[in-house]
This record gives structure tokens, C-alpha cells and sequence, in this order.
């Protein structure tokens, strides 16, 4: 096949990147820590930390805890709150020349209203993405985005005073992601991104305490992967023609393409640029790679290319 | 900040510790005392984030020129895995990073406080504090002697060197505040630096505070990334205007602070879900003389 043009560009439902690798939510910084470490002009995007209303302290420390082949975490959203956000982090996130997806997070429906109103009309924002693993305040439930109902409110809402696209980010460990990634899609959603990380607990057995210093926490990191991979074919398979971004346990280019084979249109790299701040660049040359081996254009054209026979038993969603 | 594939030039086991020396020239000719370097593991293993090592020596000159110096405590699988590494190895190290610590511009008399690990980026920090010509006594301290880093370093660097183990096999018996308020009258300290544990910190703090002695701390809190992306290692930090604190990220406005702004009450207690702004809402330290901006060069 002589003369192909290969791109690594993508354009996720309307969130155009150059390649198919975000660096994830919370482990982006805030728009100087890359400098020199990683040519940021060649990352597809970067998502911000979560930003919500009012300002937040965060957690008390230690707010991070290696486990096996992964880490649990709870930094409590520490962040500026979206005013400050909005005047001094996201043009000094703009500035290192990656487009800016923003993540949003509260604890109402009219939280994220405002956050959105907050961040609309505002050039530098390429997406939003809505963080659903928070409390909710309202319904006083553990986690917001576990409830179709909700997920369908929120993302609705956001959807609609929204110029950008917007991407739920689905809460990890729930037992119907498809479900809730329809809720999501079907109220306005440009697409998903899967998962979020699952709630986790690392326990110190000397000082009988928990490691963190919130004590429950959220597991990341390559342990990851697998639970990634089954969330993206069921939800590929459940909604085809949804923009899906893969989160959680990417760290290689071979991680990253068996998301696209499972479903994906980018994936987002988090732990990974926590040890090698140089991941998502790597692992774009390495999904470059891949494409050159297979003699394919563009990642879009090993989307959902993962072969399953036919007889195999429905998954779970096909059965609904 | 540089990010280096450095060959191990040496290890050498030092009592409770191994010490590494690696051909990093870009790194070493950067670090200042009190700036730390971030090693990576090595992949296809379950331990997966980076370590973080204060620097220990950096060599601008000489035979060693271009090496930079760390000191592993084998105490995890990280880094127990770095201390049985072997000369010629390569590792992957990001560094300096951090705020170094600060040279006094009129002040002299230096104390430098040290427990356990602590010690190596204070002997480091004691040779530039001499190359500017100021007077510096030292208080060392450690569970027990193999755990003292390089006691014959601290008497060739020092006026004065008083030695504490909490089982006094060597030195006196004790821990570092044991020795420090006579190390203070002795050496008539004029500035105080410190690395130890945040507890020791915190004791450390109050009585610079009481004795208004200026003073620089290295903090030790746990990390994720090293180089400020994570937002795990954060120190709650009073404002100069009084009008709150900011959680600082000890990777990169730390490891060096000024134990005074510190909130070590709120840092430090065994700690609820979210903690609120303490009742009498956040203390306002005021600069005394010796502690403003000017009072200190980089």
C-alpha cells in the first residue's frame, strides 16, 4: 500500500488532537511542571484536575499509596475553584500549545451548571469532562455518577449549555457502565470517557491504620488495564458510533492500541506520566508504529477491529 | 530540571544505608543543597512509581567532576531493589528538583539539625555554607549507631558536633531536641537549618519560633510524581498576609520551607475526612529580623 498518508491526528467527536493520547485528568499539573521534560505540543490533549465551584483544600496527606502494579490515591480535589481556574490556571494551561480539556466536578445539578457557565465562551477550552465519581449532595448518595438517572441530569444539562463537546467520564467499578454510558450519550453526551478510577483502600498492617490520610481512596495504574478494556468493547458494542475515550492503566503503546481494538478513539495516559513524563508522547510513536506494522492510515482504522467470533456469548449489554 | 539515563558509577554500603554515585554531569552541575532527584523503578515490576533521593554531593570539579551522590534507605521494595544495584547499571533520574536551600547574606552562625537520613543533604549543605565562610555546628541524630550517616563527615565539617541515638550506643542517648538548645547557646546560632522527620520538625519549629531564630527545613511528605503534577505531597502553609494557607506541593515549593509558616498542628494530626480551618482561623507570622526575603540569597 505505497503512498499512504499516516496521521496520528483523531477527531474525537469534534475534539480534534494530533494524536489519540490525552494526558489524564490530575495528572497534567497546571501548565509549567512539563516544561522540558516532554515536548507538549506533540500530546493530543491534556485534561485539567478536576475543578469545581468553590475552592478545596483537598485532603489531608499521605494522599498517595503504591500497591501492586498500581497506586491508591485520594487527593480531595484540591484545586483553586473555578473563578481562579478560569483566570489564571486554564490560560496557563493553554500557553504550553496542547489543546485543554477541562474536568468539572460538584455535588448538584447546579454546580455543574455553573461550572459550565463558568468555562463557556472561553477559547481555551477544547471539551469538558464531566467527573461523576463525586457525593451526591442532593440525593446524599456515595457516588453521583453510579445512577443512570442522575448521569442523564447532569450530563444533559452540561450538554446543553455547551459550545464544546462534552465526554462523561463514567465512575469506575460500576456493574452496568453501558447502561450508564447510554444515560449519558442519549441526554446529550458527545461521548465517554471510561472509567474513572474505583474506590480502593491500602491498609499499613504495622500501625494498623490506612495508608491515606482520607483513609478510603481510588485505585490507578496498570492494574488497571483489563478493567478498562472490558468497559470500552461493552460500551462500543452497546452504543457503535460513540466517541469513547479509554482512562486507566495505559502506560505502553500496546495498551493503547488494544483499547482502539476494543472500542476506543483515544486513550488517556494518568499514572504513566507520573513516572515517565514523557508517556504520552512515547506511547503516540509506539501506536504510530503499530500502525505502520498493520500498513493502516490512522488509529480510526483499527477502532473496534478486535475479532470475536461469532458464536461467542453475548456480553452482558447485547443480552438487554 | 533534567531528565538523564545516569550510569552508577559506585555503591558503597555506610551502616543502615547504601550510597550511590552516578554520572549525571547536566544534574549534578544543577543541584544545590537540599534539592532531591527522582529515580525510576525499573519496569515489568509490581512497584511502579519513582523514588525520591536528596542529593547527597553534586561535583562541579575535580576528579568527580559531573557525579552526583545519593543515600538509599533499603526499607521497601524500591528501594531495596536500588541498593543492590550494580556499577554500570543505568538508571532513569529526573533532577534537581525542588527549591534548594537559601544562604544567609549577614548572619554566621549556622546549626545544622540532621536525623537519620536527613544527614546527607546537610553535609552537602555544610560544605557550601563553609565555602561562604560561615561558622557551622551540627546536632546528628538516629535510632541507633549503624544508622548514623558518616559521623566522621559531620566532626571534619563542624565547629562542633553533638551525636544522639535513642539506644546511646553512639553519642549521647536521646534524639535530636536532647542536644539542640546547647548546640544553639554553644554555637550562639544565629540560623538554623534542618532535616528530619516531620515530627523532630515540628518540635524544631516551635523552638526556633520561641527562640526567634530564622530557619530552613527540608520536609519530608510522601510522593507521587516528584516534579508537581500529582498534588500528593502538599504542606499546609500559613500566607504572609494572614488571610488563610495554601496547600504547597513540597516537590516543588518545598522541600525547603520556613518551619514558621508551616501549619504543623494541621499537617501533622491524625487527621479527619476534610479538616476545617482551625477555630482562631490560620496564625499570621510576621518576619523577625533574619527571616524577610532579603535576608537570604539563593
Amino acid at each position: 500500500m505505497a503512498g499512504v498518508k499516516r496521521s496520528l491526528a483523531v477527531d474525537v467527536g469534534g475534539l480534534r488532537m494530533v494524536t489519540p493520547v490525552l494526558i489524564a485528568s490530575g495528572c497534567a499539573g497546571t501548565g509549567k511542571e512539563l516544561a522540558g521534560l516532554v515536548d507538549q505540543h506533540r500530546i493530543g490533549a491534556i485534561v485539567s484536575r478536576t475543578i469545581t465551584v468553590a475552592s478545596r483544600k483537598g485532603a489531608p496527606t499521605p494522599r498517595i499509596a503504591e500497591t501492586a502494579s498500581g497506586l491508591v490515591w485520594e487527593t480531595g480535589l484540591q484545586n483553586p475553584g473555578m473563578d481562579a481556574f478560569v483566570a489564571e490556571e486554564l490560560p496557563r494551561l493553554a500557553r504550553t500549545q496542547t489543546p485543554v480539556v477541562v474536568s468539572i466536578g460538584g455535588g448538584s445539578l447546579e454546580e455543574y451548571v455553573r461550572l459550565t457557565s463558568a468555562l463557556q465562551g472561553r477559547p481555551e477550552v477544547a471539551a469538558i469532562e464531566i467527573n461523576l465519581s463525586l457525593p451526591d449532595d442532593e440525593m446524599d448518595r456515595p457516588i453521583l455518577g453510579t445512577h443512570a438517572d442522575r448521569v442523564s441530569e447532569i450530563a444533559g444539562a452540561v450538554a446543553r449549555s455547551s459550545l464544546v463537546p462534552v465526554f462523561a467520564k463514567i465512575p469506575g467499578g460500576c456493574d452496568d457502565v453501558a447502561g450508564l454510558a447510554a444515560a449519558a450519550v442519549r441526554s446529550g453526551a458527545t461521548g465517554v470517557t471510561l472509567c474513572g478510577s474505583p474506590p480502593a483502600l491500602a491498609v499499613d498492617a504495622v500501625r494498623l491504620r490506612a495508608e491515606l490520610g482520607a483513609v478510603a481512596g481510588w485505585l490507578s495504574g496498570p492494574a488497571l488495564k483489563p478493567l478498562t478494556l472490558r468497559a470500552v468493547f461493552e460500551v462500543a458494542r452497546a452504543l457503535p458510533g460513540t466517541p469513547i475515550l479509554a482512562s486507566g492503566g495505559v502506560r505502553t503503546g500496546v495498551d493503547a492500541v488494544e483499547c482502539l481494538l476494543a472500542g476506543a478513539w483515544a486513550v488517556q495516559v494518568g499514572t504513566a506520566t507520573l513516572i515517565d513524563p514523557a508517556a504520552p508522547v512515547e506511547v503516540a510513536q509506539q501506536i504510530a508504529r503499530y500502525l505502520k506494522s498493520k500498513n493502516v492510515a490512522s488509529p480510526s482504522d483499527v477502532r473496534s477491529r478486535l475479532r470475536v467470533p461469532a458464536a461467542t456469548a453475548p456480553t452482558q449489554e447485547a443480552r438487554r | 530540571m533534567r531528565r538523564a539515563r545516569a550510569e552508577i558509577l559506585s555503591t558503597r554500603r555506610l551502616g543502615a544505608y547504601t550510597t550511590l554515585t552516578l554520572v549525571a554531569p547536566e544534574i549534578a552541575e544543577r543541584a544545590k543543597p537540599g534539592q532531591f532527584v527522582a529515580v525510576a523503578m525499573p519496569k515489568g515490576r509490581e512497584f511502579i512509581l519513582r523514588r525520591h533521593f536528596a542529593v547527597h554531593q553534586a561535583s562541579r570539579r575535580g576528579g568527580w567532576a559531573g557525579t552526583l551522590e545519593f543515600v538509599v534507605d533499603a526499607s521497601g521494595p524500591g528501594t531495596g531493589w536500588l541498593a543492590n544495584a550494580r556499577a554500570h547499571e543505568t538508571l532513569d533520574v529526573i533532577g534537581p528538583l525542588g527549591r534548594p536551600f537559601a544562604y544567609p547574606k549577614k548572619l554566621t552562625n549556622c546549626v545544622l539539625v540532621a536525623e537519620g537520613r536527613g544527614a546527607a543533604t546537610i553535609y552537602f549543605l555544610a560544605q557550601e555554607l563553609l565555602a561562604r565562610h560561615k561558622r557551622v555546628d551540627m546536632v546528628i541524630g538516629a535510632p541507633d549507631m549503624e544508622s548514623v550517616f558518616k559521623p566522621i563527615e559531620a566532626k571534619r565539617l563542624s565547629q562542633t558536633v553533638a551525636v544522639m541515638t535513642a539506644d546511646g550506643s553512639l553519642g549521647g542517648r536521646g534524639g535530636v531536641l536532647d542536644a539542640l538548645p546547647e548546640a544553639l547557646e554553644r554555637a550562639k546560632a544565629e540560623v538554623l537549618y534542618a532535616a528530619a522527620p516531620s515530627q523532630t520538625l515540628r518540635s524544631i519549629a516551635e523552638l526556633c519560633v520561641a527562640r526567634r531564630i530564622p530557619a530552613q527545613v527540608a520536609v519530608e511528605e510522601r510522593m507521587g510524581c516528584g516534579y508537581g503534577l500529582c498534588h500528593s505531597c502538599v504542606v499546609p502553609v500559613a500566607r504572609k498576609d494572614g488571610s488563610g494557607f495554601d496547600q504547597l506541593r513540597a516537590c516543588v515549593d518545598g522541600p525547603v520551607m520556613n518551619p514558621a509558616r508551616v501549619l504543623w498542628d494541621r499537617w501533622l494530626s491524625e487527621a479527619p475526612k476534610v479538616l476545617p480551618t482551625p477555630p482562631g482561623g490560620v496564625p499570621v507570622v510576621r518576619d523577625w529580623p533574619g527571616t524577610g526575603e532579603g535576608a537570604w540569597r539563593a
